[in-house]
């Protein structure tokens, strides 16, 4: 039971969905909008889930004493705090997510500044890596290297100034090797998909039913 | 003798400049009414102002009114006969309204599409969300006319002699449905090769051949495995495909007895994957070596994300990172402060803009369909290795066409194809099996 009725949901509903793809009429598309409509729903009652799991985590590694405790009331007092600034005090509070309450503070000047921080390691992180990986050890490591100056090069004005074939041939490695390249993965990705969408539908994968699909 | 010349000329200018204002003085109302006398009103013939007739703007029609084919009903395609007269138009207002509803439901004219002189006279009506086509409904059209100079012309109204239906069937889809048809008839023929017994060969992957090396590798140094199951959700299908190999990767482990982590963002993928875990160490025998804190949520936040997973990483120098899934910027941030840590690393993913940053930063990759088949790789079940067998089957049947398309193009350029469609061979194979008509 446990695993049948799963299964027979995911057969069912995947078998909908693909005929309801060459169906353009409406009740086909009312249906494909009610069935989509329920996942945001499901999202939001799992997060429950999600916020007590992180909870659990952290107060075990507070209670235990683990490595690094304290920082753990770095992410509890956080976690519950901004909602009880945005949602329960009101805006006279500093509460509120309209006006420029505690809530907005938290915000703008520490989550947003935070994540940006983040995201500019990128930069870093990509020239690090680029380093590694255009170290000529080889006559392929080679062609890759001297591939890569020319499209970048051909990115920036001073290659315009070198000399127009440098543009040129960088375009043409973007449209034409490169572009095989990735069509080729597509294609794979493509078909390894549509395998993949068949045998959960058609039962054989079951990974996805957790603990209950053996 | 300068200034006293200077004062000569003005004195001697005065007379001649006080004669000229007085004559041209408009200012004496008394000397001009005296100068106009009854005689010479009557010789100045009377002009009436000449006010421009507008110019004559005949009016646009409405030539057919068609059902959109291959839609829900909701979409009409309306033609119409521009004015006799374009050089007087501006543009053309399609009028819709529905004969004998009230003005709620649409039974007054309404604008439902500006047409700007010069534009196509064809239009497809439905679109704007403000004046949607309700299937089943019977509209009315007409085309005013609107001129340069500010006039709106009616034109005559014509109604639709149907009322617009959905489709039963795409037509336009009918090229994806074979395809559809021949990929699953091939993957269930080799289900069925597989069932029966036949040996079915699979060339290996030596990134999934790693796997057991480097969960060993974990084991010996007695330090964890990180397991990173993407930072997408459950309906992404490289997710689902990550979450089967963890399966496998939590069984090796649970034999082990080496500890497992395995943050998730996403908190329906986080549920899944506890469930998954704990019925990976059921199976290997060892229940009761399952952490209760070894799967968990961490956050939603992309970044906050991979904070998380880094200052993991630094901390606890897990021996073993796995990258599974799919992954978006984060990628290389986490690859790179895994091997920092001096971690073995095995990454997979069908995102084609990440695949460069792991294969740069990870020891093993698996490159986008290989993510797919490494379930059936792990396991080794016949259902699994025949789904394998039958995509690698239509990607041949997709190289066969692609090879036949080059072959034509070259013999294109011989022919003369390659500058006249008319005869290209090659366009001609395009339209047999074009693929831009999937959504």
């Amino acid at each position: 039971m446990k695993r049948n009725v799963p299964l027979m949901i995911a057969l069912l509903g995947g078998l909908l969905m693909i005929i309801q793809y060459f169906i353009p009429h409406q009740a086909s598309q009312d249906v494909f909008n009610y069935y989509t409509e329920w996942a945001p729903l499901v999202g939001a009652f799992a997060l429950i889930l999600g916020v007590g799991s992180i909870t659990r985590v952290h107060v075990h590694k507070i209670r235990a004493r683990a490595p690094n405790w304290p920082y753990s009331y770095a992410v509890l007092l956080p976690l519950y705090l901004m909602p009880v600034f945005g949602l329960m005090l009101p805006v006279i509070m500093g509460g509120g997510t309209d006006g420029p309450g505690f809530f907005d503070f938290m915000y703008s000047r520490v989550q947003i500044p935070i994540q940006a921080t983040m995201f500019s390691m990128l930069a870093f992180y990509i020239a690090s890596a680029a380093f590694r990986a255009f170290r000529a050890k080889s006559a392929l490591a080679t062609v890759l290297l001297v591939t890569a100056i020319v499209v970048m090069l051909a990115q920036v004005p001073i290659g315009d100034l070198l000399g127009r074939w440098l543009p040129d041939t960088g375009l043409w490695i973007l449209r034409f090797p490169n572009l095989a390249a990735k069509r080729a993965i597509e294609l794979g990705v493509g078909f390894g998909m549509l395998a993949t969408c068949l045998k959960i539908i058609f039962g054989v994968e079951r990974g996805w039913l957790g603990g209950a699909g053996e | 003798m300068l200034k006293h010349l200077e004062l000569l000329l003005l004195v001697a200018a005065l007379p001649f400049g006080t004669a000229m204002a007085q004559t041209a003085s408009p200012g004496d109302p008394g000397e001009a009414a005296a100068a106009v006398t009854a005689d010479s009103l009557a010789a100045i013939p009377t002009v009436e102002p000449e006010v421009a007739a507008p110019p004559e703007v005949g009016p646009a029609t409405v030539l057919t009114i068609q059902d959109f084919p291959n839609d829900a009903g909701d979409h009409l395609i309306l033609s119409f006969c521009e004015s006799p007269n374009p050089e007087c138009v501006l543009g053309y207002l399609v009028m819709r309204r529905t004969p004998g509803a009230p003005d709620s439901l649409g039974g007054q004219w309404a604008a439902v599409e500006n047409v700007p002189a010069g534009d196509p006279t064809e239009i497809v009506d439905g679109y704007d969300p403000d004046f949607l086509v309700v299937p089943g409904t019977q509209y009315e059209y007409r085309v005013d006319v609107l001129t340069i100079d500010g006039r709106q012309i009616e034109g005559s109204a014509v109604a639709a002699d149907f009322t617009p239906r959905g489709e039963l069937f795409h037509t336009g889809k009918l090229k994806v449905l074979a395809g559809c048809i021949v990929f699953i008839g091939l993957i269930f023929y080799y289900f069925k090769k597989a069932q029966m017994g036949h040996e079915l060969y699979l060339r290996p992957i030596p990134g999934i051949d790693a796997i057991d090396e480097a969960i060993g590798r974990a084991t010996e140094m007695g330090k964890p495995i990180l397991y990173v199951p993407g930072l997408s959700s459950i309906e992404d299908v490289a997710t689902i495909a990550s979450l089967t190999i963890l399966s496998r990767v939590a069984r090796k482990v649970a034999e082990y007895q080496t500890p497992l982590r395995v943050p998730n963002r996403d908190p329906i993928v986080y549920t899944v994957a506890e469930e998954t875990v704990k019925q990976a160490y059921m199976e290997a025998g060892r229940p009761d070596s399952y952490e209760n804190n070894s799967v968990y949520f961490v956050t939603d936040s992309q970044f906050a994300y991979v904070a998380a997973v880094n200052g993991q990483m630094m901390r606890e120098k897990p021996a073993t990172n796995f990258y599974l899934g799919m992954f978006w910027a984060e990628s290389l941030l986490l690859a790179e402060t895994g091997s920092l840590s001096g971690a073995i690393q095995i990454a997979g993913t069908d995102a084609i803009t990440q695949l460069p940053f792991f294969i740069t930063t990870c020891d093993y990759t698996l490159i986008g369909e290989e993510l797919y088949a490494a379930s059936a790789y792990l396991g080794r079940e016949p259902k699994q290795v025949g789904a394998v067998k039958g995509q690698d089957a239509c990607k041949g049947i997709v190289m066969a066409f692609v090879t036949i398309g080059i072959v034509l193009s070259i013999v294109d350029i011989f022919t003369g194809g390659a500058a006249d469609p008319s005869k290209s061979l090659l366009l001609k194979l395009q339209g047999l099996v074009d693929v831009t008509s999937l959504e």
